[in-house]
């Protein structure tokens, strides 16, 4: 899917933001993020699925907070101080994503983008954008765009199985 | 009271213009953009004064004059045409529909109101 | 005129879309499809931009316009033929006028020759059927203009010679006396019989004969012979003629000007009286008007002044000149100073500036975030002890109430009157009326009444949905109505109120009313009510905003146009507004729309459920109560009502629609809040507490995030939180779709005992 994408384009670098989730640490465009907060009690919306955590006042917009734990299949995060929320931008939406702790920040080249393997069991991950290897850690690239597209509830619906050999605790 | 024109004209600018100028001189406006809404809106409304285009689609000017001129309510309102040239066979066209007198265009807002003074008690 | 340039952009839009609808007009004019109508439209276009390019000093513009026009104006009166040549070239000429309309917009010059060849060719063409298509010789810029191409001489391109002055009349030259005019004093002797025609085309006299006095000394004289007896008046007969002696310094013209509009519709003499021949030096004559004893219009004793116009009530020269006469020559910017002692008065008239929409929203936003920030303050501060921090507290209220003040005034910057709106309704029954075969008269009040703007643009849509059911269902046809013993022509009356915070737009139609049994039985069929509902008339007469209804057997041309009462409704709510009928059969029926005043702000119930605090709009609130336990009934083991002055109402519990833990279970310790919906049935919703009333800023959910059932929009309150504004249908909807986790409620209210 990616991969031709990925070849066709020449050879840029790009920079990403990375941030664990449980065991697994992710990254998405710098370009994309706004802020990086810590997180704050939201105002939770009702009958939507658990991905959504609800909603935060930023300087006066009402910005949606997903959980991304709840949206690779695992349980929802138990959030403390300690969380970190990243404000990002995806098709003139502003959204928050609810992860465990930022990381790093990884400068790479385009084409050190691996394509996602295409295997049974990363179905529903069909938001990952590619592989990256730093050293010895594997980072998977989050395509925001993909992960947002169309209706947010839907998209939010749509939770995917533990990213490829995911932690323990799988979903309930 | 505030006197109120109706003014009739296909052409925005037009209509925003006469508007600009009328508000000028304390006047209430109300806005058709053919003869026939020209109508319309006088059944709804009454006017003291009629400022109308000639060429316009649906319902020219002419029309309007003849068939205003026949409502009882109307027959004494003044009704100024809006004509570009000051050649005399639109203003005997218009004249002959019953129109009260005629406002050249270009015109500038102070001219506009002085006509419709010349019109209007 | 350069109060009038701001209007440039309108005219340059214009512009655009008359050239564009030109295009589209050639095309038919070119491929054999276009008519008279086509050649009007291609006419007219090219007249309006005329027009304005007029206004705006665009001469080159207007010259090229004008014998291009002249050439259309020949084609739809028949006289030029259009041949394939002809079209082309005035598709040729269209380019030229759309590239002299660019040059103008942006203020460039396009080479001289640019439209000399378009020019010529359509001199030449009108030329074959013996017409001068060039601007009468009188237009001097355009002879001049002539001149210059005569001589082959490239054009100069300076644009603006003599054609500013030409058709634009000095505005300032009939200014009062003080105009340098170097004409002499002068008596002339005004006679003036008025026809018949005169009257036929609503001149007036007694303005005249006003204007004339204005001009200098004045004495006039009526002749009323003519009158005949009272029974025997025409209206508009001229039976009066008078006499005016008028003494001025501004010329015999100043005076034929005065009569400009009814020259040919009286008889009108002037002579000098003492022409500069006899009055020696104009000098001389203007030094010692006294002598010739001028007769001053407080002075003619003698005259008698008799009525003007048989229904005109006030003598002409007794009554007392209005002052405003001093205004007219007040230049259009209002700064009149010099005007000897005019009255001020009219000068101030509605001074106005036009400002772009988005700086008054972003006004808007801003007062929002200042109303939420000062509900932040407030609850800051809100422990401290006003005795204690007098200041502070004072400082507080006057700041609540200046922010109220503030955005009142800021809310008023984006009203407008809809009027806009209901004045295409006067076609739109029209043509209903035509192709129903029916009489309907349609009645309209309160159209100065001022709404925000965004809801006038949404509103004409519904509107005209719901005329178009009520000419349609609600007025019958002339026969019918004669058999029921009602006029012929039925009435559909369309008012607008303001009432408390709200605008209330009523459509009222003396018709057949709502067949409920009709709508019943279609209701059953399209299962959208179970078969042994026992439903109010008011409820059944709401079915039809249901989604998937629609009365007319068979799709008629008018109201069957694949939209339904459903959308009106939608389109209202999305307004933040509402609506019902209300009808009698055989007397008519009623919509009534209710609608926000802004979309900004809502008044609404600060409401505690659980661990979460929800807003209620106000307008959706009965009461509330905490009931009797007796008042509680249960039905079918689940379905809980309430009974309150004979009527049942559902109870729905909030924690349980939007799932919040801790909410309060049990209805004795809980508070019931009756809302109504838009189709007017009620419902309970059971919550915790009640908070207080806030005034909140609407903030959109759906700029970041998708629609939720049950939820409007989002505010901040005080404490920075993020609060949710319910939406009752929303929530009525999930209790009787998705059924509480604990009992469900009946799909309609129950009828009352």
């Amino acid at each position: 899917m990616a991969a031709a994408e990925q070849t066709a384009r020449s050879s840029r670098t790009v920079q990403l933001v990375s941030f664990t989730v449980g065991n697994e640490e992710y990254g998405v465009d710098i370009m994309a993020v706004r802020e990086i907060r810590a997180w704050s009690e939201t105002t939770p919306l009702p009958n939507t699925p658990e991905v959504v955590r609800g909603v935060i006042n930023m300087r006066g917009a009402i910005v949606p907070i997903f959980d991304l734990r709840a949206r690779f299949g695992m349980p929802r995060t138990e959030p403390t101080k300690y969380n970190v929320v990243i404000i990002v931008s995806v098709s003139s939406r502003i959204v928050g994503i609810l992860v465990d702790a930022v990381s790093d920040i990884i400068t790479i080249n385009e084409d050190e983008i691996r394509p996602m393997p295409d295997m049974e069991q990363v179905s529903g991950l069909g938001f990952m954008e590619g592989l990256i290897t730093v050293g010895e850690r594997m980072v998977g690239l989050i395509g925001l765009e993909r992960m947002f597209a169309g209706r947010m509830l839907e998209a939010a619906d749509n939770t995917g199985k533990p990213m490829l050999a995911g932690p323990a605790e799988s979903a309930a | 009271m505030t006197k109120r024109v109706l003014t009739v004209d296909d052409s925005k600018t037009m209509l925003q213009m006469l508007q600009f100028a009328l508000k000028q001189g304390g006047f209430e406006v109300i806005q058709g953009e053919n003869g026939q809404e020209g109508l319309d809106l006088l059944d709804a409304n009454t006017v003291d004064v009629i400022i109308t285009d000639i060429n316009m689609p649906v319902m020219d000017g002419i029309t309007f004059i003849k068939e205003l001129r026949k409502k009882p309510k109307n027959k004494a309102t003044p009704v100024l045409i809006l004509t570009t040239e000051s050649s005399q066979s639109k203003k005997e066209e218009g004249r002959s529909a019953g129109a009260t007198g005629w406002i050249v265009k270009p015109f500038d807002p102070g001219k506009l109101l002085e006509v419709i003074r010349k019109v209007s008690p | 005129m350069d109060d009038l340039a701001q209007f440039k952009q309108t005219f340059f839009s214009e512009c655009e879309e008359l050239l564009g609808d030109l295009e589209g007009h050639l095309m038919a004019l070119q491929s054999g499809e276009g008519d008279n109508n086509t050649l009007n439209a291609v006419f007219r276009a090219i007249h309006s931009i005329k027009g304005g390019a007029g206004a705006f000093g665009f001469d080159r513009l207007v010259a090229f316009a004008h014998i291009f026009e002249t050439v259309l104006d020949l084609m739809r009166d028949g006289r030029l033929e259009p041949t394939p040549d002809s079209v082309l070239l005035v598709l040729h000429c269209a380019d030229i006028l759309s590239d002299l309309v660019k040059a103008a917009q942006n203020g460039t010059e396009l080479p001289a020759d640019h439209e000399n060849e378009g020019r010529k060719s359509l001199i030449d063409l009108a030329a074959t059927i013996g017409v001068d298509a060039d601007p009468h010789a009188a237009d001097a810029a355009l002879a001049a203009l002539d001149a210059q191409l005569a001589g082959g001489g490239g054009l100069d391109a300076e644009p603006e010679p003599a054609p500013a002055a030409a058709p634009e009349p000095e505005p300032e030259a009939p200014a009062a006396p003080a105009a340098p005019a170097k004409v002499p004093l002068l008596k002339y002797l005004v006679k003036f019989t008025p026809r018949d025609a005169l009257y036929q085309r609503a001149n007036e006299p007694l303005i005249l004969i006003r204007e004339l006095r204005e001009l200098g000394g004045f004495l006039a004289k009526a002749d009323a012979e003519a009158v005949p007896a009272l029974d025997q008046i025409q209206p508009e007969g001229a039976y009066i003629k008078w006499e005016f002696e008028v003494e001025t310094d501004r010329g015999e013209q100043a005076i034929k000007d005065v009569f400009e509009f009814v020259l040919d519709d009286c008889e009108l003499s002037i002579t000098c009286l003492n022409p500069p021949a006899a009055a020696a030096k104009p000098a001389a004559a203007e030094a010692k008007p006294a002598p010739e004893a001028a007769p001053k219009a407080e002075a003619p004793a003698a005259t008698p002044v008799a009525q003007p116009k048989p229904e005109a009530p006030k003598p002409a020269a007794a009554a007392a000149p209005k002052p405003e006469a001093g205004a007219g020559s007040a230049g259009p910017g209002g700064g009149a100073g010099g005007g000897g002692g005019a009255p001020g008065g009219e000068t101030k008239a509605a001074r106005s500036i036009r400002v772009d929409l988005d700086r008054v929203d972003k006004l808007v936003n801003m007062v929002g975030e200042l109303v939420i920030t000062h509900a932040m303050i407030a609850q800051q501060t809100e422990h401290l002890h006003a005795d204690q921090h007098p200041e502070l507290a004072n400082g507080l209220a006057e700041l609540s109430h200046h922010i109220r003040d503030l955005q009142e005034s800021v809310m008023a910057m984006r009203a407008q009157p809809v009027k806009s709106v209901f004045a295409r309704l006067p076609r739109l029954v029209r043509e209903l009326a035509m192709m129903t075969n029916k009489k309907i008269r349609l009645d309209m009040s309160g159209e100065n009444t001022e709404i925000d703007k965004t809801v006038i643009e949404q509103l004409g849509d519904p509107l005209t949905h719901m005329i178009r059911n009520s000419c349609d269902h609600g007025i019958e046809s002339p026969e019918d109505r004669a058999a029921a013993g009602k006029p012929a022509e039925g009435v559909i009356h369309v008012s607008a109120d303001q009432r408390g915070g709200r605008i209330v737009i009523e459509i009222t139609d003396d018709g057949r009313g709502i067949n409920r049994e009709k709508v019943m039985k279609k209701a059953i069929e399209k299962k959208l009510v179970a078969p042994d509902a026992v439903l109010s008339n008011e409820e059944i007469d709401n079915l039809i905003f249901l989604p998937g209804f629609s009365t007319a057997d068979t799709v008629s041309n008018i109201s069957g146009r694949g939209v339904g009462m459903d959308v009106v409704r939608q389109n209202i709510q999305s307004l933040g507004g509402r609506v019902h009928i209300q009808s009698r059969p055989g007397q008519g029926s009623s919509f009534i729309l209710t609608l926000p005043l802004t979309l900004a702000v809502l008044d609404g119930m600060v409401l505690k459920v659980g661990v979460q605090s929800y807003i209620l709009p106000l307008a959706n609130i009965v009461e509330s109560l905490r009931p009797e336990p007796d008042q509680i009934n249960i039905v079918a083991n689940q379905s809980q009502l309430l009974r309150i002055r004979g009527e049942y109402v559902p109870l729905v519990y909030l924690h349980r629609i939007f799932k919040v833990p801790n909410g309060i279970d049990d209805t004795t310790k809980a508070l019931i809040i009756i809302v109504e919906l838009e189709d007017s049935s009620k419902m309970g919703l059971v919550v915790d507490e009640i908070i207080g009333q806030q005034q909140v800023v609407i903030k959109s959910l759906e700029e970041n995030f998708d629609p939720i059932r049950g939820v409007g929009a989002a505010t901040i309150l005080g404490n920075g939180r993020v609060s949710l504004i319910l939406d009752v249908a929303g929530i009525k909807h999930i209790a009787e779709h998705e059924g509480q986790q604990r009992g469900s409620v009946p799909r309609l209210a129950a009828p009352a005992a």
